[in-house]
C-alpha cells in the first residue's frame, strides 16, 4: 500500500536535490547556508518519522539558525533569458499547457479511481492520505511528460526546483512550524481564557450579542491559531453550545455550519495561515509578504458581517 | 506540495508563463477582472464538488492565472509598473483562497464537515453532514457576490492606479 510515508520520501530526495545543486553553485555567497538549510528539510522528510520528536525540534531550530544567521542567499538566475523562453514558449506553443493541466486532472482522477480499486481485497493507497498521494503521483506523471516533451538535461528539473524554492526560502517550512504553534497554544489552555474571559466580562443575555460573540470569536481565534480546526472547538464549547443552542434554543447544524465558515473569514486575514497567506506571496515573488492578506481583507470582512446576519436569521427557529 | 515544482520549473524554463500571456493577447474582450472572475467561478464550483485539488498556488496560480491577469492587464496598457503587477499578482493568489474556502464547505465530505460532525457527536448532538453541507450554501454566494463585486471593479481601479501612476512621472 502507498502511504505518506512514500510521498515523503519522493519530497526528502528533491530537497537533498535541492541541497546538492545548491552545494556545487558558486554563484550564491551563502551557499552553505542554502545548502544546510534544504539539506536538514531533507533529513526531517527521509527519517523524521523514525526520530524522537525532540531531535526533530532541534534539526528544525537547525533550520531556523541556517536561515536566519546572515540569511539564505539565491544564486544568479541560471534559467533561460526571456528571449529564449519565448522562442520555446512559439516552438511549443499550447502543448506546453499539457503536462501542467495534467497535475490536476490526474490528482482528480486518482482520488476517485483509488477509492474504488483494491489489490488482495486491500486498497492500493492510504486512503486517508488520498488526494496528498495522488498529487505526488499526478506530478511524477507530469514530469515523464513534460521530460519526453521538452527532452532537457536530465537533472534540469531539480534545477528549476531549487530556483523555485530558493524564491521561497525560509517560507517554505513557515506553515508546518505555525501549524506547531497553534498546537502549543490549544495545549496551553489559550481557548478556555478567551471562553472565561467572554462569559465574565460580555453581557451574554441577549441573544445577538451572543452571536456576535460567537462569530466574531472564531474568526478572531483563528487568527490568532491560523486554523478554523483548531478554533472551532474551543468556541463551541465554550459559547456555542452552551449559549446559543441550550440557553438560546439555536439549532446546532446552522450555528456549526456559519460559526466555521466566520472561521475562515479569520483564515483570510491571519499571516499564521502561512501556507495560504505567506507562501502564495512568496511564490508570485511580491516584496510585501502581507500582500496576499492585505487583499483579502475587505471581503473577509464583508463576509464576516454577512455571517453574523445569516446566523441571526437563521439559527432560531420560528 | 513541494513536489509539484520540479515540473512547474521546467515548464517555465521552457516558456509556459509567457505562453499563458500569449495566449491572452489573442483572446479578444480579455481583461484582469474577467479572467479573475471566470477562475474564481471554476474554483468555487470545482471545490463545491469535492474537486478541491483543481487549483492551487504552486501549480495554478503562480504558472497560469497570475501571467494570464498580468498579460491581459499589459494589452491594454502597455508594460505595467511593478506596483500594478504585485497588485494583479496578489489578487490572484487571493482568488484561489476565497472561492476555495466557500466552496469546498458545499461538499459533504470535506474535512472541516467530518470536524464539526465528529465534535457535536461528542456532545451528544447529532447533525446530518448534508444539513450542515446545506447550511454552507448562503454564505458560499455571499462570498461570490462580494467577492466577485470586488473583482468586476478591479478592471477601473487598475486603471485609475494606472492613470495615477503616469501623472506622477
Amino acid at each position: 500500500m502507498i502511504t505518506l510515508e512514500h510521498v515523503y520520501w519522493l519530497s526528502g530526495l528533491m530537497m537533498a536535490g535541492v541541497a546538492i545543486v545548491n552545494a556545487t553553485d558558486k554563484t550564491n555567497p551563502r551557499r552553505i547556508n542554502n545548502t544546510a538549510f534544504w539539506g536538514i528539510y531533507a533529513i526531517t522528510f527521509l527519517v523524521g518519522t523514525h526520530l524522537p520528536d525532540l531531535v526533530n525540534g532541534f534539526l528544525v531550530i537547525g533550520m531556523v539558525l541556517f536561515a536566519s544567521v546572515r540569511g539564505l542567499g539565491q544564486g544568479k538566475r541560471e534559467s533561460a533569458t526571456l528571449e529564449e523562453r519565448n522562442a520555446s514558449a512559439n516552438r511549443w506553443g499550447n502543448k506546453l499547457f499539457i503536462p501542467a493541466l495534467a497535475i490536476p486532472l490526474v490528482t482528480v482522477a486518482g482520488t476517485i479511481i483509488f477509492k474504488r480499486i483494491s489489490f488482495n481485497g486491500s486498497p492500493v493507497v492510504d486512503l486517508k492520505q488520498v488526494t496528498v498521494i495522488s498529487l505526488a503521483l499526478a506530478t511524477l506523471i507530469a514530469l515523464s511528460i513534460g521530460m519526453a516533451m521538452l527532452r532537457p538535461p536530465v537533472f534540469a528539473p531539480i534545477r528549476e526546483a531549487r530556483r523555485l524554492l530558493d524564491a521561497v526560502g525560509w517560507a517554505a517550512v513557515l506553515p508546518q512550524m505555525l501549524a506547531a504553534l497553534g498546537a502549543l497554544f490549544a495545549v496551553a489552555g489559550v481557548g478556555t481564557v478567551v471562553s472565561g474571559l467572554a462569559q465574565r466580562w460580555i453581557p451574554l443575555d441577549n441573544s445577538v450579542v451572543v452571536i456576535l460573540t460567537y462569530t466574531l470569536g472564531m474568526a478572531i481565534f483563528t487568527m490568532i491559531m491560523g486554523n478554523a480546526f483548531a478554533a472551532f472547538p474551543v468556541m463551541t464549547a465554550g459559547i456555542g453550545l452552551p449559549l446559543i443552542v441550550h440557553r438560546f434554543g439555536g439549532d446546532p447544524t446552522v450555528m456549526a455550519a456559519i460559526g466555521m465558515l466566520s472561521g475562515f473569514c479569520g483564515t483570510l486575514m491571519t499571516p499564521m495561515a502561512a501556507n495560504f497567506n505567506i507562501v502564495p506571496s512568496a511564490l508570485l515573488e511580491l516584496p510585501d509578504e502581507n500582500a496576499v492578506i492585505k487583499v483579502q481583507i475587505p471581503t473577509a470582512l464583508l463576509l464576516l458581517a454577512a455571517n453574523v446576519l445569516l446566523m441571526n436569521l437563521f439559527v432560531f427557529p420560528r | 506540495m513541494w513536489l509539484v515544482l520540479p515540473v512547474i520549473g521546467l515548464l517555465e524554463h521552457a516558456g509556459l508563463k509567457e505562453r499563458a500571456r500569449s495566449l491572452v493577447a489573442g483572446l479578444r474582450g480579455a481583461s484582469t477582472s474577467r479572467i479573475l472572475l471566470a477562475y474564481f467561478a471554476v474554483r468555487q464550483i470545482t471545490a463545491a464538488l469535492g474537486l478541491t485539488s483543481l487549483g492551487g498556488h504552486p501549480q495554478m496560480v503562480r504558472p497560469l492565472i497570475a501571467p494570464m491577469a498580468e498579460g491581459a492587464a499589459e494589452n491594454r496598457y502597455g508594460a505595467l509598473p511593478d506596483k500594478v503587477r504585485n497588485r494583479i499578482r496578489a489578487h490572484s493568489a487571493a482568488v484561489d483562497n476565497v472561492a476555495l474556502f466557500f466552496g469546498e464547505d458545499i461538499f459533504i465530505a470535506i474535512g472541516s464537515i467530518l470536524l464539526i460532525k465528529g465534535f457535536l457527536d461528542q456532545n451528544g448532538i447529532h447533525v446530518e453532514p448534508t444539513d450542515l453541507a446545506v447550511w454552507a450554501i448562503p454564505t458560499a454566494i455571499c462570498a461570490f457576490v462580494i467577492h466577485c463585486t470586488r473583482l468586476f471593479l478591479l478592471d477601473r481601479s487598475l486603471a485609475a492606479e494606472l492613470e495615477r501612476e503616469k501623472a506622477e512621472e
